[in-house]
């Protein structure tokens, strides 16, 4: 490893670094705007200023820009040099000449990269006494607050947004000193990462717009790390609240997971914790001659529910501990997934093709690096979005493989190397039902239904590996595409096959597996990464349980009286007819949830259960990768986590293995101690009674304010305040100052660092894992000697059929998740619901755009307005998932128009 | 034993001193306008709320007895939506009014606050909020902000050039 003196201390640093990320990863606070982790250099803003020394004799040395500079084994520069102080000090000077008097009344005070590099200089009076250049701002829709006028001109934005996440509808106008970031005209920002732009941008320019109608600057939050809910890829997330209230969600790096950014889904969807829909209290509806009144409600549960008859569902959208409690409740015969067939089918599927399988799921960082791309029957942007985003980096990689191998330039000297690759790809090849927004960076996008999907990816295989079985009865054009991917996949040395729920098809996850194996036979690292629908929809079938639809059964043949429901709105997982008549006959429905919905309305009890806001729990995400989320505020009223509920209820109801766990530490004991899979749940944060230095991890920071105000509107003598008993961290701003373990870091910020910079801080080097490991245990691992076996069952090729269309199910980033949706901005930006048809099938129907169409399934019928889209396979009929007021028909299927 | 002695005669002279003592309640001590007392939030001179919720008065606060809310109009114009001092915490320092970039928050010559009833201490904005510009007549804040507000459009503040026109092509 090269040795590089700065300011005459000898420091080994890694090799291909750049000077500032040398720097930045020593710890050394060297200013800087336009250089991100994540974009690598570009020079532009000449804030990161350092002199270079020729050798030990020279003393005048010349300033150069740290961020463009490569370490050079024995090199010598200064950061403290006076020349480059006051250069890096003038330089702040002139970026603020223009710089309006804003601080006070600027979302971004308090975590303020320009505010940090400013007094970072020391640049505190400004010399420019002459006029200032103003801007006019733009409506940029429901996420993102515009104020052009504290623009730095640093470039980051337009680099994140048009060169990181592919987007089109930002960019810099005009010249000279009149440049200006924004949109073409005023208008919503169509990507779907465009929250990001609120953590790159380093001033107030672009600030989170649902942080507005509530505003709270970073030091008065109360946050936790946490998991979004969004999505099953399990992204990295700070939670923080203020008055009772959660305020912004903001990324919370994990350097194999989501890296340094996250989703519109993920960063807006909070809002439902506030909704005015929560359910805050117990309800408890009383037959006429109950006389149980008074009762406290889990007497009211306990004997509602009679020996023998209680069943319980679980949820893909509760923690692996709830739903374990409710299992270890009813009985393992009594418990059911709460998930429909077609679903619970594919998950169970995954996850025994990642278990038994030789080839790795792959972290969404993995997938980034990957060099050749596959994907099965998914619109990644729409169903996990950031794995869209790792994707789109992947799609570079080869080129910038090649384009460092040939202009010797170091892949962070980003301006070059994005000249050299200029719009070249990697092989990125797309097989799905319609055309989806990934189409634009792929190298080959094929439209076909899904078995016909599942054929090609055979054929692939085939190709690649003689021995596996041969397709019969291709089309040329399946032929051709065939032979094209397997040519390009047989150059890769990473390849990654995708594949996920999204197509609604076991022949087109088992036609994965099998590509990715093939793949793996013939020497490459290759990888595969299966979507799931909802946060811990891995972590639920790894517990395992019987299916949905028996449950239904078991009430309607009268074996099940009581139904105990956690976190799950059955009306978005059965039919509405099968969804009523299993309620009505129903004895008993007590629901766990916290929002108002559908089901809660058949309940005769409902308990009121914390979000992840105001639980602690464990998701597992698509790659297997168990993540903790921790509690962030005491909510108001008798809100409490579903597993407390229910070890209370076992705890009244007699049930011994439930009545020993005391603690929420021995429930993850309980967890790891029965179900093998799970070994390593109970570590993946420290115990409750971790310390450092005496003193348990503060959820606020130094800086919190308005301790002994905030309810004296109340009662002017403070209450006590709350303590948490479960983890090591506690709801005040007393604790241990320093760095706490990366597991439970509730906030990022280190002296001189405000802003979301300081993650610097907390990383081994700039970009790399954070300090002692990135948080998450995987619980999945290949297993690389065990007998591939290969998949020989090849289906049939689609055709349509007359009369009849193919029902497959589309997805949207906004609207298709249940939760989310509760965010204003969010429910904004849904589609109305509607049928997708090729225009060929709409004439063969006789309908045309914006007609309504008419169909039955199940006894029920279904009318949405048509949309034509000539990508769609022919034959085939694309609805909506998940939007309310769609009512729920099974997809795939074939239904009768 | 010189010093023991003409300590002891100027403590004797200080007999016929006018007396340092004033009557209070019946006669008031003349205060200085920079003395430390009860906390108000001032007017601007177009009379209009010079808090704009930035928060630096509460984050100053050494016993953290300030809280509130910033929310904005419907042009922008950012205020507080509630703002709260606990009077039984605070112990006029003064910090707030130093953080204060609006000139806001200040201290004001008097003290008689007492109450019997320790939750009257409680003052919440309407209790806070003076129809005067205090000490410090004739700031704005707004008018040297960025900000657009009702009245003052983007380029309207003190020092500031019209807005850039994007789409002129002129050097
Ligand atoms: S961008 Fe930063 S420096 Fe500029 S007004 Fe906002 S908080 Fe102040
Ligand atoms: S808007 Fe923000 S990110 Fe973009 S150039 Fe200006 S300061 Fe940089
Ligand atoms: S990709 Fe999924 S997990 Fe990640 S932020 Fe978006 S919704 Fe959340
Ligand atoms: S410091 Fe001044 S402007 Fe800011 S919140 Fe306090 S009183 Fe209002
Ligand atoms: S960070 Fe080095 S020039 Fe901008």
């Amino acid at each position: 490893m090269p040795i590089i003196n700065i300011d005459n201390i000898p420091y080994e640093v890694k090799e291909g670094k750049n000077l500032l990320e040398a720097c930045l990863s020593l710890g050394l606070n060297l200013p800087y705007f336009c250089w991100h982790p994540a974009l690598g250099s570009v020079g532009a803003c000449r804030q990161c200023a350092v002199k270079i020394f020729k050798d030990e004799q020279d003393t005048r040395g010349k300033l150069m820009m740290a961020c463009m500079e490569p370490v050079k084994d024995g090199m010598r520069l200064s950061v403290n040099d006076s020349d480059a102080v006051a250069f890096r000090g003038h330089v702040i000077g002139w970026l603020m000449t223009n710089h309006p008097h804003d601080c006070a009344v600027c979302d971004e005070g308090g975590s303020c990269h320009l505010q940090d590099m400013t007094v970072m200089t020391g640049h505190a009076y400004r010399d420019y006494h002459f006029s200032k250049r103003t801007y006019r701002n733009q409506h940029l829709g429901p996420f993102i607050n515009h104020e052009m006028n504290r623009c730095i001109q640093c470039y980051r934005c337009v680099r994140f947004y048009k060169d990181f996440a592919g987007g089109k509808d930002l960019d810099v106008f005009a010249a000279h000193n009149h440049v200006y970031f924004g949109r073409q005209q005023d208008g919503t920002l169509e990507n779907e990462f465009s929250g990001n732009l609120v953590e790159v941008c380093p001033t107030g320019v672009f600030t989170d717009k649902t942080l507005k109608q509530h505003y709270t600057r970073k030091w008065d939050l109360t946050t936790a790390p946490s998991i979004c809910q969004g999505c099953g890829l399990g992204c990295n997330i700070i939670a923080g609240e203020r008055y009772g209230s959660l305020r912004q969600i903001t990324n919370r790096y994990n350097g194999a997971v989501n890296g340094y950014f996250l989703c519109d889904r993920g960063r807006y969807g909070y809002e439902f914790v506030n909704s005015k829909d929560r359910i805050r209290e117990p309800l408890v509806v009383h037959a006429p001659d109950d006389k149980a009144n008074g009762l406290p409600v889990l007497q009211h549960v306990r004997n509602r529910m009679k020996p023998g008859k209680v069943i319980g569902i679980g949820s893909p959208r509760a923690s692996v501990e709830s739903n374990y409690v409710l299992k270890e409740l009813v009985g393992e015969n009594n418990f059911y997934l709460g998930i429909g067939e077609i679903e619970h089918e594919l998950i169970r599927l995954m996850l025994k093709l990642l278990k038994e399988g030789p080839v790795r799921a792959a972290s969404m960082q993995e997938a980034a690096a990957a060099d050749a791309v596959v994907i099965l029957g998914e619109d990644l942007t729409n169903t996990a979005p950031m794995l869209a985003l790792s994707v789109r980096q992947a799609v570079r990689r080869m080129p910038v493989d090649h384009a460092i191998s040939s202009i010797h330039m170091p892949a962070w000297q980003d301006a070059a190397v994005r000249e050299a690759v200029q719009e070249n790809k990697g092989p990125l090849f797309i097989l799905h039902v319609v055309e989806t927004k990934l189409d634009e960076v792929a190298t080959g996008a094929y439209h076909t239904a899904p078995d016909n999907i599942a054929r090609i990816a055979f054929a692939v295989s085939h190709l690649l590996d003689g021995t596996l079985p041969e397709v019969t009865g291709m089309s040329d054009e399946g032929k051709q595409a065939a032979a094209t991917i397997a040519a390009a996949l047989r150059g890769a040395k990473r390849p990654l096959v995708i594949a996920g729920y999204g197509g609604g098809s076991e022949q087109v996850i088992r036609a994965a597996a099998n590509l990715a194996w093939a793949l793996k036979q013939q020497g490459a690292d290759a990888m595969l990464s299966f979507t799931v629908p909802e946060c811990n929809s891995m972590g639920l079938e790894m517990l395992g349980g019987l299916r949905l639809e028996s449950a239904v059964d078991a009430v309607l043949n009268g074996s099940a009286e009581t139904v105990l429901i956690l976190e799950n709105d059955l009306y978005r997982r059965l039919d509405l007819h099968t969804a009523n008549q299993f309620f009505g006959h129903c004895k008993e429905v007590i629901v766990l949830d916290h929002l108002h919905n559908a089901t809660t309305e058949r309940a005769n009890i409902v308990l009121p259960v914390g979000t992840f806001a105001e639980a602690d729990g464990t998701l597992v995400n698509n790659e297997g990768r168990a993540q903790r989320f921790l509690q962030v505020f005491n909510p108001q009223g008798a809100i409490q986590e579903s597993w407390r509920w229910l070890l209370q209820l076992g705890d009244i109801c007699g049930h011994t293995h439930l009545r020993s766990l005391l603690h929420y530490d021995d429930l993850l004991k309980a967890i790891a101690a029965k179900y093998p899979v799970f070994i390593g749940i109970d570590t993946l944060t420290p115990p409750a009674d971790f310390r450092i230095a005496g003193q348990k991890i503060p959820r606020e920071p130094h800086r919190y304010s308005g301790r002994t105000a905030m309810q004296a509107n109340v009662n002017v003598s403070e209450p006590k305040p709350a303590e948490d008993g479960d983890t090591a961290l506690s709801f005040t701003m007393e604790g241990y100052r320093g760095e706490p373990p990366s597991s439970v870091i509730p906030f990022f910020w280190a002296p001189g660092w405000n802003s979301v910079q300081s993650v610097n801080k907390y990383q081994v080097e700039t970009g790399g894992p954070l300090h002692g490991g990135n948080p998450g245990k995987r619980l999945l691992e290949p297993n690389p000697n065990g007998p591939t076996k290969f998949y020989t069952n090849i289906p049939d090729p689609f055709i349509p059929v007359g009369g009849h269309l193919l029902l497959v199910p589309l997805y949207h980033i906004f609207g298709s998740e249940e939760l989310s949706i509760h965010t204003p901005g969010i429910a904004q930006r849904m589609p109305a619901p509607y049928i997708m048809l090729h225009s060929e099938d709409a004439r063969r129907f006789q309908v045309a755009a914006g007609h309504l169409l008419y169909f039955m399934d199940n006894g029920h019928q279904y009318a949405l307005p048509v949309v034509i889209n000539d990508t769609l396979q022919k034959g085939a009929a694309g609805i909506p998932v998940g939007l309310p007021h769609m009512q729920v028909a099974e997809a795939p299927q074939l239904v009768k128009i | 034993m010189f010093s023991l002695l003409r300590s002891m005669w100027l403590v004797f002279l200080h007999m016929f001193h006018k007396r340092d003592t004033y009557q209070y309640p019946e006669q008031k001590a003349p205060l200085p306008a920079r003395w430390r007392g009860r906390i108000a939030l001032t007017r601007d001179p177009d009379g209009e709320e010079r808090c704009v919720g930035c928060y630096l008065c509460a984050a100053a606060c050494p016993v953290d007895c300030i809280s509130l809310q910033a929310t904005e109009d419907e042009h922008g114009r950012r205020y507080p939506e509630f703002f709260r001092i606990n009077f039984s915490r605070c112990i006029f320092c003064g910090f707030c009014e130093e953080a204060c970039p609006t000139y806001a928050i200040q201290l004001l010559p008097d003290f008689e606050m007492a109450e019997y009833n320790r939750q009257n201490l409680v003052y919440e904005k309407h209790d806070l909020l003076i129809p005067s510009q205090g000490k410090y007549p004739g700031y704005n804040y707004y008018k040297v902000a960025g900000l657009a507000i009702k009245n003052k459009d983007k380029g309207e503040a003190e020092q500031e050039e019209p807005p850039v026109d994007i789409k002129s092509l002129l050097p």
